[in-house]
């Protein structure tokens, strides 16, 4: 391969590239533009400036190149084909510093193309927007045929390779249609056919197929043609309007494009594959104009862009598109199937009964064009995909329409009746919670305060090595906690061991940096906090773990200490956003299904004893905030998929709880659960769900698409835009009978003779007479 | 218009129920509407009431539906609804004595040429006749501007088209939005015309009316769009990408961006043609009847007619013959061209931009009205020669080669509004290659290098260049005073008077004068949209 020891690499022309052409063997480039016109040669590392074309003092506008061609057989010469209508020879070996050899003014209009014949070295053709073709003979310095088709502009032609057809050429014009002509008959086309909507802007035969020929266009189409029958072979939809194409050369269906706007990337198309590109080289930052690969080799193109840049790609470098897609997909039904589609066979996970029941277009030798799927489905032969219990709740749960207590006594019946014991305990806990004498705790709360205040000041100087060593400690006993009890998870499949487990250890690493900056810990209170809320309910655990308080023995005085702060902090702000943030809620769920709580309950009692000498009331009826900790758990259940235990609590506990949970956040469970109603068809349900839904955004959602509209009582059609104006009769309708005015409110009528009007308008007119307004002398009633 | 005087949505759509192709519907409805107006003056239906002060009021609803009876009976395309609309007229005048009976002020849709020459309602030409019903059925009038391109129906045809889809075609912007940019674009040249009629369209919309009060009660968003209307209006190469990007960091979308660009640019160069024709204000809106004497033709109506008088004419020579320019076409196309040398090309461009510099046109152009004032911000604004622009390294001339509306003017706006591409693309190919092979009275003339001048040197004005084109012809095909006459149009159409017109292209009939207007309106059209839409795909890349 001739591209090894070449790379990637780009130049700075200085000037918008509108053409670039390379020499017979591709050591030289040329660059040209309205700005710049120079000719690098190609190195192995880098473009080097040979020659800069654009000198002298009057540049005038054959300076101003739209495309660019290089003799195939003669180095030294190139011609050019600039706006003005001018077509240029150049001649690099001339000894003068300009090297315009000779200018062709016989086009009227811009000229758009010039290309040279490839044996023929001495024929240049030349399209023109003014409608005409010339055959150039370079010796003779004159026209030698000329070509016309009318009004419609030339944008291309492009000779067919002489090996295949030795005078073909094709052109494509401004209307959409291509001919073919034979060289040496300009008085008729051999062959004409419309390829395109709009202007063709580009045309290209295939270096090897004598009948294939590809053309592109405004319409953002790439055809291939069979150009023998004219007929459409292959063709490729593109994202913008296509400006050029080209064959890669030894290669039958590859085929590189790029385009006039919006898209700079240059593509190369396997035309059997039209959907996506077989390789996109995305160097330059503004639209590329041209493309020449290297001639004779696959592997290297050039392009000119109106950044101003030449490149030379290798194809190696070139981003294959197809292979950043993810030609995968997977999908769980409400049946608990799974299915997954994708393109190897090979690939997929033999988890369990996997069969793949579908497969098409097996696989070719080419990999790119191995665009083969697969699609399996899998069945889980037990149950533990099923989803039955979510449907199973949801119909049962009871959301309204009782006292709180029965309510969630009811709730934690029908998740004890599923198996699910942690959910139960979850809303037996609510119910401990909310319905317990409660009002005894708010007033005897806020007395309190000041002696727990001074006493957090006494205290003060120990706490911080204190802390740090029983945040330690409560670390172990999360962790034992979690192993001890396995069948508390029962249902959750994910690890969640193990997920509160690094939570705790988190949550202990902030403790231990919020004390080395100084401030106070509360997520580690949360667990001695919640214990000594216990203590006004003694009757709700057992006591039977009592082994595990050898260790909280060790913690004597921050059990009492965080207390204190808290209950300090209860106003602040920052306070309240902390502990939302805290991730302890893990940790939370754990200890409140009854296992964990006696640690702390034990560690309080034991060690708050002299201060609770000092303030027995202290301890008894704390103002203790647990909306957090409700909030935190019912995260917790979202966070575990398990959206609908969070839903169906913010629906029971309402007002309890509304206002502490972020709006966007309780908006997301509420629809993410309304959404898997619907997936379960429990319609009923989800509209129950919908009405006892507060945040507005989602109790709106029964209200939309309500409108009915009314029809015109002439032509029967809807009435979008207002209810009295028809705007296909062009009409007012419900006119009243007495001012002549549209009624646009309350439309009163009578059910004998159907007249009617605005309703002030009618009954005063009753007032006065019992006939109807209309004058059909109907006796008009109404009740 | 007075502000006080805006018509309801029900009453302006009072006689559009007579806008429908079949006969015995117009019929029928007409019908209803003689009813109703019987009921009007006769207070209400059977047994008579006398309830005095809703009497009173219903006269005050007849009186306000006189004017589009009169408009009717003159511009309506279906014989009939004329007759029937002009025996109403004179019914009611014998019934009640208390109505205000107005007569029109202006004698048919141009001030500039006379009603016997303009294509009448009823013309017998069928493609014309059809085409004036559609605009009928489209609009719910025959509207003047429709009445003057009548002239040059297969044109006629893709502008109804393509101003059919723009305002009521499927797009991102909603119809009141539509209607507003429109009355935006036509208040940067105080066209009262385009103003009335899309106030009226606007309303019937459902648009707020108190967005009506001035531009600073319509909502932010149609505020934003202010300085791009302001720049594209009158010195379009000052719109740099940055405008669109303050756009589209606001809430504007980017094909909605699209579609106002062509909304206003639409509007901008219709305001030209509106001007460049003196089409006269629709009989029923204010200006348009009065209700004294009917000779006050020299009413102030129309603000050409005003400065007409005022102005004496300070270029009275009558410019080039036919003979002449016929002369100098052949000559043109004859002549062998390759002696001119690029560089001369350049310079010609040069020459004939600041030649254009030079061209003084009046100097003040009416001062705006209050009830146009209100939706123009900064009206000092106006066109400023692209020579005079300031360093040249700033703003360079727009090469038409780089951006050309075939290859990507249209793929943009193709892009970002489907269709719309295609529609305009329709129509400039149409005014630019619109020919009848004739000049005056001569036939068989070729007129593509007078044309191409024309379009060229509009181009020229905005400082876009083609370099295929050899601007010695624009000085060789367009004497000064047509010069100024498009000058005039295209940058200050508001500052033209009849006399302009009168004294440009002498020899040449009306119907070949709209014919160069149309083609201003195409050529501006296509100026504004290329600078705005380079700014769009500056914007994109």
């Amino acid at each position: 391969m001739s591209s090894s020891c070449s790379k990637t690499m780009s130049c700075n022309t200085e000037g918008q590239v509108n053409s670039i052409a390379i020499n017979r063997d591709s050591t030289l480039i040329v660059a040209a533009g309205r700005s710049v016109f120079k000719i690098f040669s190609v190195d192995e590392e880098r473009f080097i400036e040979r020659l800069n074309l654009r000198v002298g003092k009057n540049l005038n506008l054959s300076y101003s190149t739209l495309d660019i061609a290089w003799n195939h057989f003669e180095d030294n010469i190139l011609a050019s084909a600039a706006t003005n209508g001018a077509v240029v020879i150049w001649d690099i070996n001339r000894h003068q510093r300009n090297k315009q050899e000779f200018v062709f003014q016989e086009h009227k209009r811009t000229v758009n193309r010039v290309t040279f014949h490839e044996k023929e070295h001495n024929m240049l053709l030349s399209g023109s927007q003014d409608g005409s073709m010339k055959l150039f003979d370079i010796r003779k310095k004159e026209v030698g045929v000329e070509f016309c088709i009318g009004s419609t502009s030339v944008r291309d032609v492009q000779f067919c390779p002489c090996q295949l057809s030795y005078f073909t050429f094709a052109s494509a014009d401004e209307s959409g249609n291509v001919l073919i002509w034979d060289m040496r008959r300009p008085d008729r086309v051999e062959k004409q056919f419309t390829a395109h909507n709009g202007p063709v802007f580009t045309i290209d035969w295939h270096p090897e197929d004598r009948t294939r020929l590809a053309t592109a266009g405004r319409d953002k189409m790439i055809k291939v043609w069979d150009s023998a029958k004219c007929k459409l072979t292959h063709f490729i939809q593109t994202i913008a309007s296509v400006s050029k194409i080209r064959w890669r050369p030894m290669r039958e269906f590859y085929i590189a494009s790029c385009s006039l706007l919006v898209d700079s990337s240059i593509n190369v198309w396997d035309i059997r594959r039209p959907f996506i590109p077989f390789a996109t080289f995305e160097n330059h930052k503004d639209v590329t104009t041209s493309i020449v690969w290297k001639n004779d080799d696959p592997h290297i193109l050039y392009s000119g862009s109106k950044d101003c840049f030449i490149y030379q790609h290798l194809f190696k470098d070139a981003k294959r598109p197809a292979d950043l897609l993810v030609p995968a997909g997977l999908d769980i039904s409400t049946q608990g199937i799974i299915s997954h589609a994708c393109t190897d066979k090979n690939e997929k996970t033999q988890t369990s009964s996997g069969r793949p029941f579908f497969k098409k277009n097996p696989g070719r030798s080419e990999k790119f064009l191995e665009a083969t799927s697969y699609l399996m489905t899998f069945c889980h032969p037990e149950e533990s995909l099923s989803m039955d219990w979510f449907v199973i709740s949801a119909q049962r749960y009871l959301l309204t329409g009782r006292p709180l207590e029965d309510l969630l006594d009811h709730n934690a019946n029908v998740a004890h009746e599923l198996g699910r014991h942690q959910v139960a305990q979850t809303w037996e806990m609510l119910k401990t919670l909310y319905c317990t004498n409660l009002p005894s705790t708010v007033v005897t709360g806020h007395p309190n305060l000041h002696q727990q205040r001074t006493i957090s000041v006494s205290s003060d100087k120990m706490d911080t090595t204190l802390v740090k060593e029983k945040s330690d400690k409560v670390g172990k006993g999360a962790r034992h906690k979690s192993k001890a009890d396995p069948e508390d998870k029962t249902l959750d499949v994910t690890s969640g061991g193990s997920d509160e487990e690094i939570s705790d250890k988190e949550m202990n690493e902030r403790n231990l940096s919020n004390i080395a900056r100084g401030q106070i810990n509360p997520p580690t209170d949360w667990d001695i906090y919640y214990g000594g809320g216990e203590n006004s309910f003694l009757d709700f655990n057992s006591l039977a773990d009592m082994e595990n308080n050898k260790q909280p023995l060790t913690l004597p005085t921050e059990a009492f200490h965080p207390r204190h702060e808290i209950a300090s902090q209860t106003r602040s702000l920052e306070h309240f956003q902390y502990v939302t943030e805290s991730p302890a809620s893990g940790n939370e769920g754990e200890t409140s299904t009854g296992t964990g709580n006696t640690n702390p309950y034990a560690s309080d009692k034991e060690t708050s004893f002299p201060i609770l000498t000092a303030d027995p009331l202290a301890l008894q009826f704390p103002e203790w905030n647990f909306k957090n900790i409700v909030i935190d758990m019912m995260k917790y259940h979202a966070r575990e998929f398990d959206v609908q235990t969070s839903a169906c609590m913010l629906i029971v506990l309402g007002n309890r709880i509304k206002s502490e949970i972020d709006h966007q956040v309780q908006e997301n469970w509420l629809l993410s659960y309304i959404d898997l109603l619907g997936r379960f068809k429990l319609w009923s349900i989800a509209n129950e769900v919908i009405k006892l839904s507060y945040p507005s955004p989602v109790s709106h959602l029964n209200q939309q698409s309500t409108t009915v509209h009314v029809t015109c009582n002439k032509c029967n059609r809807q009435l979008q835009r207002s209810g009295w104006s028809c705007d296909r009769c062009k009409s007012v309708i419900n006119i009243c009978s007495i001012c002549h005015q549209p009624v646009k409110g309350l439309y009163v009528w009578c059910q004998g003779c159907s007249h009617g009007g605005h309703m002030d308008h009618i009954q005063d007119w009753l007032s006065l007479d019992p006939q109807c307004p209309a004058g059909c002398g109907h006796f008009c009633e109404y009740t | 218009m007075a502000r006080s005087a805006l018509r309801s949505e029900e009453s302006l759509m009072f006689v559009h129920c007579l806008t429908n192709r079949d006969e015995n519907v117009r019929n029928h409805e007409f019908e209803k509407i003689l009813r109703t107006v019987d009921s009007w003056i006769n207070g209400y239906g059977s047994p008579v009431v006398s309830s005095d002060c809703i009497h009173g009021q219903k006269l005050t609803l007849l009186q306000e539906h006189i004017p589009d009876f009169l408009r009717l009976s003159y511009d309506c395309p279906f014989p009939d609804v004329r007759e029937k609309c002009q025996s109403l007229l004179e019914d009611l005048q014998s019934r009640a004595k208390e109505l205000k009976m107005p007569k029109r002020t202006e004698q048919g849709p141009s001030s500039f040429i006379s009603e016997e020459e303009v294509v009448p309602v009823d013309t017998a030409e069928d493609q014309t006749q059809m085409l004036f019903v559609d605009a009928f059925l489209q609009n719910n009038r025959l509207d003047h501007v429709t009445q003057l391109m009548g002239y040059h129906p297969q044109y006629l045809e893709s502008f109804l088209r393509t101003q059919q889809y723009l305002l009521r075609g499927e797009g991102p912007l909603p119809p009141d939005y539509r209607h507003f940019i429109a009355i935006m674009a036509a208040g940067r040249h105080q066209c009262s015309y385009l103003i009335n009629l899309h106030v009226q369209e606007y309303i019937l919309q459902g648009g707020d009316s108190s967005w009506l009060r001035g531009l600073e009660n319509a909502p932010k968003k149609l505020q934003d769009l202010y300085e791009i209307n302001k720049i594209l209006a009158h010195r379009p190469w000052l719109i740099k990408k940055s405008h669109i990007e303050k756009l589209t960091k606001g809430n504007w979308s980017m094909s909605e961006v699209v579609q106002a660009l062509i909304l206003m640019a639409h509007f901008h160069s219709l305001s030209s043609f509106v001007y460049g024709c003196g089409i006269t204000t629709e009989i029923d809106h204010e200006g348009g009847h009065c209700y004294s004497f009917p000779q006050s033709t020299f009413s102030s109506s129309s603000a050409c007619e005003s400065c007409s008088s005022a102005e004496d004419s300070s270029n009275g020579n009558s410019g080039l013959g036919i003979d002449v320019l016929m002369e100098r076409m052949k000559k043109l196309t004859e002549e062998c061209e390759d002696n001119i040398t690029p560089e001369e090309r350049i310079k010609h461009f040069q020459t004939v931009e600041s030649q254009s510099a030079e061209i003084q046109t009046h100097p003040h152009g009416p001062s705006p009205h209050e009830d146009i004032s209100r939706f123009v911000l900064d009206p000092e604004f106006t066109y400023q020669d692209f020579v005079m622009r300031g360093t040249e390294n700033e703003i360079p001339t727009f090469r038409a080669q780089d951006y050309s509306w075939d290859d990507h003017g249209f793929s943009l706006a193709n892009r970002y509004y489907s269709e719309s591409g295609s529609l305009l693309d329709d129509k400039f190919s149409m005014a630019y290659n619109l020919t009848y092979y004739t000049l005056g009275d001569r036939k068989n003339v070729d007129t593509t290098a007078f044309r191409r001048a024309v379009w060229n040197y509009i181009h020229c004005i905005y400082g876009i260049r083609h370099d295929d084109y050899n601007y010695k012809e624009v000085n060789e095909m367009l004497e000064r005073n047509l010069k100024a006459y498009i000058k005039t149009v295209t940058c200050y159409p508001e500052r033209l008077t009849k006399k302009d017109y009168d004294n440009v292209m002498r020899e040449f009939k009306h119907s070949e004068k709209v014919h160069v207007n149309l083609m201003l309106l195409e050529a501006r059209l296509q100026g504004e949209l290329l600078y705005a839409l380079r700014a769009v795909m500056q914007h994109m890349m």
